[in-house]
């Protein structure tokens, strides 16, 4: 299963917790990463990503490992700790200040 | 049960007020979305119970909510606003041609007619049609494919059309405004449009009274007489007897005709209302005084101070934050960027703070309750 944490708001908007966990078929990348999760929490289509570009919306990240991997090919395989649900996929939100 | 329910939109959230029909005790629910900018919060006059809610923001992007209880619990709804036809380009800030892209809605008009029936105004200006109560929206491209389309040039707020007028009697007739555009009417459902912005005039056009580029603020109309149209314009408060053909101005006393909201009392057609504001260069009230001003038509107006601060007040009321029930004693309500939402009663002689430490309020809406 692979581990998926959301920002705050999408939790409260997909009624989850933390994580998510989901199956995802291999390669795991994160485009299938992201289309699994708008399978299974169709509430979030749009939210992560643009409907038609599945261009990421510019205030959110991906990190996975410690590393930023948010300007990676959405089709490029993510480590194998994600795709094993060792480590989570984190999709983060840009903090907010002032 | 509640005679009143009033639907806030906040900077931080949604949030709810009931009262019965004295409209002095209140109950505030919410927030609801919690933290999360709500443009617009509104209900179908068929199904009271009907609610939808814009929720806009940089991060998440766009995201419709819809309750059917009244607001005791939300789902969200289609999100997805695909322009009809090939998106072309409006002009941007300097001039040059823009990709047309969506950004969020600023506002649902409910149907008279079909409780899954609603129409959203979108920025970048587009108006679109849900026939199944929010799942999923189609464009009607006829208004954005007017003519001038290419023309049209955002205000400092964004390109967006914030006012859908719908007639009661007359399914067929629409009148949006678009900021900063103009306004616009179809007589065919929103097949096809119409500018109707002769008589207005802005001094910041090149041609102050070119056929678009106005800033319309908003527009209001009393159901019984869709003929006659009110508006706040970026400076100057406007009159139509004609459906929007043609304008005259009516700020006549006006203590400043700049301002964003207008609104029109639920049983007397004539009696309007405005909420004066400084300048363009000054969002709030002319010498920190809040003061709605009422008028029979135009022209005339009486300021209406009892309740509201008289002193160091620099608020602004925003374009959708001002609506009326439809009680024996029509109620007028307005919220404003400091936090507060405040009721009159009885037409505006007296007013009292539903509350007062709100996030800004950017739209109010009231439904009155059988």
């Amino acid at each position: 299963m692979v581990r998926v944490q959301l920002p705050y708001h999408l939790r409260n908007l997909a009624s989850v917790g933390s994580e998510v966990e989901l199956e995802v078929a291999a390669p795991v990348t994160i485009e299938r990463v992201l289309d699994a999760l708008e399978a299974s929490y169709p509430m979030l289509r749009g939210t992560i990503r643009e409907h038609a570009s599945k261009q990421r919306r510019a205030y959110l990240r991906y990190f996975a490992c410690q590393e930023d991997v948010s300007f990676a090919p959405a089709d490029d395989p993510l480590p194998a700790a994600v795709a094993e649900g060792r480590e989570p996929l984190i999709v983060m939100g840009a903090i907010a200040g002032g | 049960m509640p005679n009143v329910r009033v639907l806030i939109g906040t900077h931080k959230g949604a949030f709810i007020a009931t009262s019965d029909a004295g409209r002095k005790n209140w109950k505030i629910s919410g927030p609801f979305f919690g933290g999360l900018p709500i443009y617009h919060v509104k209900g179908s006059p068929l199904n009271p119970d009907r609610i939808w809610a814009s929720q806009t923001d940089d991060w998440f992007g766009q995201v419709v909510h819809r309750s059917d209880d009244g607001g005791v619990t939300w789902a969200a709804m289609g999100n997805e606003f695909a322009y009809a036809s090939k998106p072309g380009t409006h002009q941007w800030y300097d001039g040059t041609p823009h990709p047309w892209d969506f950004k969020r809605v600023w506002h649902f008009e409910p149907s008279y007619h079909d409780a899954d029936t609603l129409y959203a105004g979108v920025e970048d200006a587009a108006l679109f049609k849900s026939t199944d109560g929010g799942a999923t929206w189609a464009e009607l491209a006829g208004l954005r494919d007017h003519r001038t389309g290419s023309q049209w040039m955002p205000g400092a707020g964004g390109l967006c059309l914030h006012t859908i007028i719908l007639d009661p009697h007359n399914p067929q007739r629409i009148v949006t405004a678009i900021s900063a555009a103009g306004a616009f009417r179809s007589d065919d459902g929103g097949e096809t449009w119409k500018t109707i912005t002769k008589g207005l005039k802005s001094n910041f056009l090149p041609d102050p009274e070119s056929e678009v580029g106005h800033c319309v603020h908003h527009i209001a109309m009393h159901p019984s007489h869709p003929n006659v149209l009110f508006m706040q314009k970026h400076w100057d408060v406007m009159r139509s007897d004609d459906a929007g053909d043609t304008w005259r101005e009516i700020s006549g006393n006006l203590p400043s005709d700049f301002g964003f909201v207008v609104d029109v009392h639920a049983h007397d057609p004539q009696t309007i209302y405005v909420v004066p504001i400084k300048s363009d260069s000054e969002h709030y009230p002319p010498d920190g005084k809040l003061r709605v001003y009422r008028s029979k038509g135009g022209d005339e107006w009486q300021p209406l101070t009892q309740g509201l601060p008289q002193e160091n007040c620099y608020v602004n009321v925003l374009r959708d934050a001002m609506a009326v029930d439809t009680l024996d004693e029509c109620g007028i309500y307005f919220g404003t960027t400091g936090g507060q939402v405040y009721v009159s009663p009885d037409g505006g002689d007296n007013w009292l703070a539903i509350a007062e430490n709100l996030p800004a309020v950017k739209s109010v809406e009231v439904q009155t309750l059988k």
